[in-house]
């Protein structure tokens, strides 16, 4: 809060530091037209930075969170290679997540007021981590669908013209290789399975479908921001070119599986070259996305659990190195 | 590649940045931020990997391993305190990095007669 | 604004990796210097062992199948209690360092039931999902619930600095399976031993609450300690032919290592540990606390609704 006000007090600039903002204005401005790479410590317009804030910012929220649905199955992981598997998984979650809050602090909020937030509802995250998951056939349907359609959103903020922001999507995307595969073969191996685990896997595709296409965000024509991201090299594709290629590639991979898809209406569009898809529940999404999912309570209660319950360990820690300091400044 | 993106050396001259909460905000103290640089493979230089927070450096160094060499990334870290590190101003980018520009004669490829020349 | 990395933006490549588009990205500074190279790594897993299985290539004995068994159900109990902290962890840094032991632990439990099943021709789900209570041999201490964050640590120090022993040890085991799978596991412990030291330093000498609470929770794990290190036919045997350990030849190495810590945290004298008595134990002969019940039947219910089937 505090360093939001204090940056964003235009007020009554002096002729130098007008002068100053023009000339930062004009070399953020050559910057983004090369399609090079903003730096922390370069000017930058406040609504950049902001727009940068809240998406990164939620993006980790969205990380966070999201381990929650699949830490839920760790401990009843159907096979041991599983278990471990799906802990490497969360376990990255929580690397992610770290990775972007440290993004996000380049731009001077920390990791903990960042955590407040989220804790006091004041932050978003992805709105489908609100759904219970609520059988094993969900971890496969997470992976494949719902980190399937993570990774389309995510590779072309690989760059973006944030440069740590970039440089954090890097490191997750490469990270993040195995966590679509890992859910795609779960699904597979329940589709070949008995017809209680290919029924399992239906039911599990069922559900995540729609609530993945919707993570893409809403259409253009509803989506006032995207403009402005993209013609900061923020966002490199709208929500529904996008969505499209996802659906594209999902009505192959679904084949392979031996499962289908629920949604009666996919097509390609021979004209537009597009692959298009059935109606999404709109209204739901922002139901969901306004606190009233299956979920939004129980999932916050817990982030907020564990940061409580780790209050008295952070302090420790922190006096333990106080003290330790001390003693070494007065030997 | 010194890592300029650590917030404590994001500040603009003039333009405060406070990163305490607010007087009416729950305040602990927090882990300071750490910047973790990995050498991938012996030989090669410590590349900038991240950040991270630890309550000393003790813990840093744990919290890198464990954070920045899950893939086997890399043979050895190095942390550093975020605010240990001093970078140039982008402000002055412009004077502060045009010396070099124009000096071709500090490269080989400037000495175009001795092209051909065997060993040389 | 059309850079070439345009037709790149989704390109994941036939071996799952995913070309980010960026030019350079894992390949910055000199050469190919990278910070983010990622490599599968070179060492021995669980998959390698079933796969010399199956081959015939090897088999353990009765007495080495009930031996791993005893070591491999340990790492599994503790797995899955740590598994529990991911998402609920102090912090996000220790989130991930959890989650590195919990993995450790599984992987070197994977590997010895794996072996162990061998003698049976069980696999290692088999033994995992499929015994009841009483045909698990793991120690009590393993199956303690996590408690606070200072509980869990205390019971991870005990933990590392009890396996790192036996698995020194049984690097030299007369059984190659066992000795390969122990020299793997000791590096790995041998991390778990610090970091549980480093927090049971900072929770002794951090403030006065964690020092409390660390206190109470050695109070609660000590009790255990004892069974670790009994002995019986199965290990005497077992460390006459070579292929095992006595527990109990363990023990001075772990009290003088666990007492330097102790006593530069300044808990020696605070807990006075030859005092807290001792628990019977039985844990090795399958007798066991009312906790294990419960961490049984979250582990297996999913895997026994679908007994047979394959995921």
């Amino acid at each position: 809060m505090a360093s939001q006000n204090l940056q964003s007090v235009p007020a009554e600039l002096s002729p130098e530091e007008l002068e100053r903002e023009q000339a930062g204005q004009a070399y953020f401005d050559r910057i983004i037209s090369e399609d090079s790479r903003i730096e922390p410590r370069d000017w930058m317009p406040e609504a950049y930075r902001k727009t940068l804030l809240r998406q990164i910012s939620q993006h980790a929220h969205s990380e966070i969170i999201g381990m929650q649905p699949e830490a839920n199955w760790i401990t009843r992981a159907p096979s041991l290679k599983r278990k471990a598997i799906l802990m490497a998984k969360v376990q990255d979650e929580a690397g992610h997540g770290l990775y972007l809050y440290s993004a996000a602090e380049t731009l001077g909020q920390s990791r903990d007021k960042m955590t407040t937030d989220l804790i006091a509802g004041k932050a978003r995250y992805s709105s489908i981590f609100n759904y219970p998951a609520i059988s094993w056939a969900d971890m496969g349907a997470i992976g494949w669908l719902v980190d399937g359609a993570a990774i389309c959103n995510q590779v072309p903020l690989c760059r973006a013209s944030y440069g740590p922001y970039g440089r954090a999507m890097v490191r997750i995307c490469k990270e993040e290789s195995f966590h679509q595969r890992q859910g795609f073969e779960i699904l597979l191996e329940l589709s070949n399975g008995t017809p209680a685990q290919k029924q399992m896997a239906q039911d599990a595709v069922n559900r995540w479908y729609a609530p993945a296409l919707m993570m893409f965000g809403p259409p253009d024509d509803d989506s006032p921001n995207s403009k402005q991201s993209m013609a900061w090299n923020i966002k490199r594709f709208s929500n529904d070119e996008l969505r499209s290629r996802f659906v594209g590639m999902m009505v192959e991979q679904i084949k392979v599986l031996g499962l289908t898809l629920p949604d009666k209406d996919i097509r390609f569009n021979e004209e537009t070259k597009k692959w298009e898809h059935g109606p999404l529940d709109w209204n739901e999404f922002k139901d969901v996305l306004a606190g009233k999912g299956p979920c939004n309570a129980q999932r916050l209660e817990r982030r907020r659990e564990a940061h409580d319950d780790g209050a008295w360990v952070r302090e420790a820690a922190a006096e333990y190195a106080r003290k330790q300091a001390e003693k070494e400044y007065a030997a | 590649m010194i890592p300029n993106d650590s917030p404590t050396s994001q500040a603009r001259p003039g333009t405060p940045v406070v990163v305490a909460p607010a007087a009416n905000e729950p305040h602990e103290t927090p882990w300071s931020l750490w910047e973790v640089f990995v050498r991938s493979s012996r030989g090669l230089s410590h590349v900038h990997a991240g950040s991270l927070h630890a309550p000393d450096a003790a813990m840093a160094l744990r919290n890198a391993r464990d954070l920045y060499t899950r893939r086997n990334e890399g043979v050895s870290i190095w942390v550093v305190p975020a605010d240990a590190i001093s970078s140039s101003d982008p402000d002055s980018k412009g004077s502060f990095f045009e010396s070099p520009q124009g000096k071709d004669y500090r490269h080989a490829t400037y000495y175009t007669k001795s092209e051909g020349v065997k060993h040389l | 604004m059309s850079t070439p990395e345009n037709n790149t933006d989704f390109a994941i490549e036939g071996h799952g990796d995913i070309s980010v588009g960026v030019r350079g990205a894992g390949a910055s500074g000199d050469g190919s210097a990278s910070a983010t190279r990622i490599t599968p790594g070179n060492a021995l897993r669980p998959e390698d062992i079933a796969l010399e299985i199956r081959k015939g290539q090897v088999k353990p004995t009765n007495d080495v199948a009930e031996y791993a068994l005893r070591i491999g159900d340990d790492g599994l109990i503790l797995a899955q209690r740590l598994g529990h902290w991911i998402s609920r962890a102090p912090e996000l840094e220790e989130d991930v360092a959890l989650g590195n032991i919990a993995l450790d632990q599984l992987g070197h439990a994977r590997s010895f039931l794996t072996y162990a099943g061998a003698a049976w021709d069980k696999s290692e789900d088999d033994l995992a999902y499929f015994r009841r209570e009483h045909e698990f041999r793991s120690a009590h201490l393993f199956e303690q619930p996590n408690g606070d964050f200072a509980v869990t640590i205390a019971r991870q120090f005990i933990v590392s600095y009890y396996q790192f022993e036996l698995y020194k040890k049984l690097t030299a085991s007369t059984d190659a399976t066992i000795a390969a799978i122990a020299a793997k596991a000791l590096k790995e412990v041998d991390y778990h031993r610090d970091h549980s030291a480093q927090w049971v330093l900072r929770l002794a000498g951090g403030t006065e609450e964690s020092r409390r609470r660390i206190v109470q929770a050695f109070k609660l794990v000590w009790p255990y300690v004892e069974e670790l290190f009994e002995d019986d036919e199965l290990t005497e045997r077992l460390a006459e032919s070579g292929a095992g350990v006595q527990p109990s030849s363990l023990r001075a190495d772990f009290d003088q290592l666990t007492g330097e810590i102790l006593s530069e945290a300044g808990l020696d004298g605070e807990l006075n540990l030859e005092r807290i008595p001792q628990s019977l134990g039985g844990g090795r002969q399958g007798k066991h606390s009312e906790h294990l019940g419960y961490l049984l039947a979250e582990m297996q219910v999913l895997a026994r609704e679908h007994p047979g089937a394959s995921w």
